[in-house]
């Protein structure tokens, strides 16, 4: 029933679409406020998946990762590292620990001190980078066995850096999902001032139609109608264009940081396409409502 | 078919009709007189259910009409043929559009009914002009097109409210010799009018009977007038 419904309201009546006079200047109107929410809808959207795409990325990969520092005298670095690894090894939860070679912290060190640094003269500390298991180690005992046994070593979880930026993601997600609602919001509001504009001005031909035995369903259809496919048609543009936009944002880059890499990526290209769909379910939505209204009130 | 059971209408500020019973018979042809402003067009409004009485009940079909839901009130009109004193056209649609709305808004095919259209147009003589749109037509052209928008669903009564009102009289003797027409198929016919000559000229052609409204009360009136 429901198929049959869409199917009528998307094939129409040609007879019955002409009976309601057609009106330019609210179908333009409508047609660009459909496509212009749908146009920002998009970038809501790409927004609101990007920050939710950092925030798993960033909680994820540094949860599992943490770096222990050796900040000991050279003579007793060797050994130090040493008893670390050891302790480590022996810590349940712990997947791994391996030791940094020179090499990588040559590398790491190179954006700042350039490729040519003379590492083995600096007393740069010795780093062991840990991976934890399923389920973790536990950081604060750690840290204790590690004050005792090895004076000079630092846990670093990334907890401190990692929390504030996760929140922020989250925050993004949170407003893009926010803007995505008002958005919608905004269009059913909007389609429902037009659609009793446009059953305003056509007061007489509602009469008319009454008077010669028009039933309700049969007005409400011939404007919701024309709403629906309206709404539909501008946010198809206008996703179309907001698709274009996202497309020509920049790739996600190491050199660009979290800025880039905010488009659309794999099968969330489909997601926007859902837009349209939804647009014009508000609109039809917005347009019976405010048609039932209108018509109950009818003699 | 259409029974008025001690209706009452007040406009507010004062009654316009009160105590007023009247049934129409299957078949018969009525006039409805009085003078401007006595309660005709109220009283045909009754009896298609644009207006509810203040008191009494109006039946139309053994329906109490005051009881219909607004999709009963839509099928109540598509049994009740009515051709309105002003015409009412949607002027955006061609006068054939326009005769053949009643057939679309009841969902019916019009490429089925394109013969009956056709035929429906000649006989109220507007084939020449059935592309014209409703400003383009004069009054006759006008009423003879209500008259014919008011049959195509094949009502069983027909209600015109002053036909001939700003037509000339051979145009109102056209319009009534249709009406007779209609009459004579079987059709209950209610016209309200304050034509008396046209009241004497229908006296020759059919049985009609006149009912008057006067001091807010309906009567037969005697068959002299």
């Amino acid at each position: 029933m429901i198929i049959s419904a869409v199917r009528n309201l998307i094939l129409g009546d040609a007879q019955a679409d002409r009976v309601v006079p057609p009106s330019g200047f609210t179908a333009h109107l409508t047609l660009f406020v459909s496509g212009a929410m749908a146009f920002l809808t998009v970038f809501a959207l790409a927004l609101s998946l990007a920050s939710g795409r950092l925030a798993d990325r960033w909680a994820d990969e540094l949860a599992g990762a943490a770096t222990l520092r050796i900040n000991a005298p050279a003579a007793q670095k060797a050994a130090q590292t040493e008893v670390a690894l050891k302790i480590l090894q022996q810590t349940p939860g712990v997947a791994r620990a391996r030791s940094i070679t020179s090499d990588e912290q040559v590398a790491l060190l190179s954006p700042w001190f350039g490729a040519d640094l003379p590492i083995d003269s600096l007393p740069v500390p010795q780093l062991i980078e840990i991976f934890a298991d399923d389920p973790p180690y536990d950081a604060t005992g750690l840290r204790l066995r590690l004050q005792a046994e090895v004076p000079g070593a630092v846990l670093d979880d990334h907890t401190r850096w990692r929390e504030p930026l996760v929140d922020a993601a989250r925050a993004l997600r949170r407003l893009a999902v926010v803007s995505i609602l008002l958005l919608g919001g905004a269009m059913a509001a909007m389609i429902t001032l037009a659609a009793n504009a446009a059953l305003a001005a056509n007061a007489q031909v509602i009469e008319v139609l009454r008077l010669v035995g028009a039933q309700d369903s049969y007005i409400a259809n011939a404007f919701i109608r024309r709403f629906t496919l309206r709404a539909l048609s501008g946010a198809a543009v206008g996703v179309t264009l907001g698709m274009i936009g996202v497309f020509l944002l920049p790739e996600a880059s190491d050199e660009g940081g979290f800025l880039t890499g905010l488009g659309l990526t794999g099968w969330r290209w489909l997601l926007p396409l859902w837009i349209p769909l939804l647009g014009a379910a508000v609109a039809f939505t917005a347009t019976t409502r405010a048609a039932n209204k209108r018509l109950g009130g009818l003699a | 078919m259409i029974e008025l059971d001690n209706i009452a209408y007040n406009y507010g500020g004062g009654e316009l009709l009160s105590n007023v019973s009247v049934q129409l018979a299957p078949g018969a042809f009525y006039f409805l007189t009085g003078p401007s402003g006595a309660g005709k067009t109220t009283l045909l409004k009754m009896c298609y259910g644009a207006l509810a009485p203040t008191a009494g009940q109006v039946r139309a079909f053994n329906m109490d009409v005051a009881g219909l839901d607004r999709d009963q009130m839509a099928m109540l009109r598509r049994r009740v043929g009515v051709v309105h004193q002003d015409c009412r056209f949607l002027d955006h649609l061609s006068l054939i559009e326009n005769i053949a709305l009643p057939l679309t808004v009841s969902g019916r095919d019009l490429a089925d009914e394109e013969d009956n259209l056709r035929e429906l147009l000649n006989w109220v003589g507007l084939s020449e002009r059935a592309d014209a749109l409703p400003p383009e037509l004069s009054g006759g052209e006008r009423q003879r097109a209500a008259l014919a928008r008011a049959v195509i669903l094949s009502p069983d009564v027909i209600i015109a409210d002053e036909p001939t009102g700003n037509v000339d009289w051979e145009m109102s003797q056209r319009l009534l010799r249709l009406l007779v027409e209609l009459n004579n198929m079987g059709k209950t016919i209610m016209v309200a009018t304050h034509d008396l000559p046209l009241i004497r000229a229908a006296k020759n052609q059919v049985q009609a009977r006149v009912l008057r409204i006067s001091n807010r009360q309906l009567q037969l009136a005697g068959v002299d007038l």
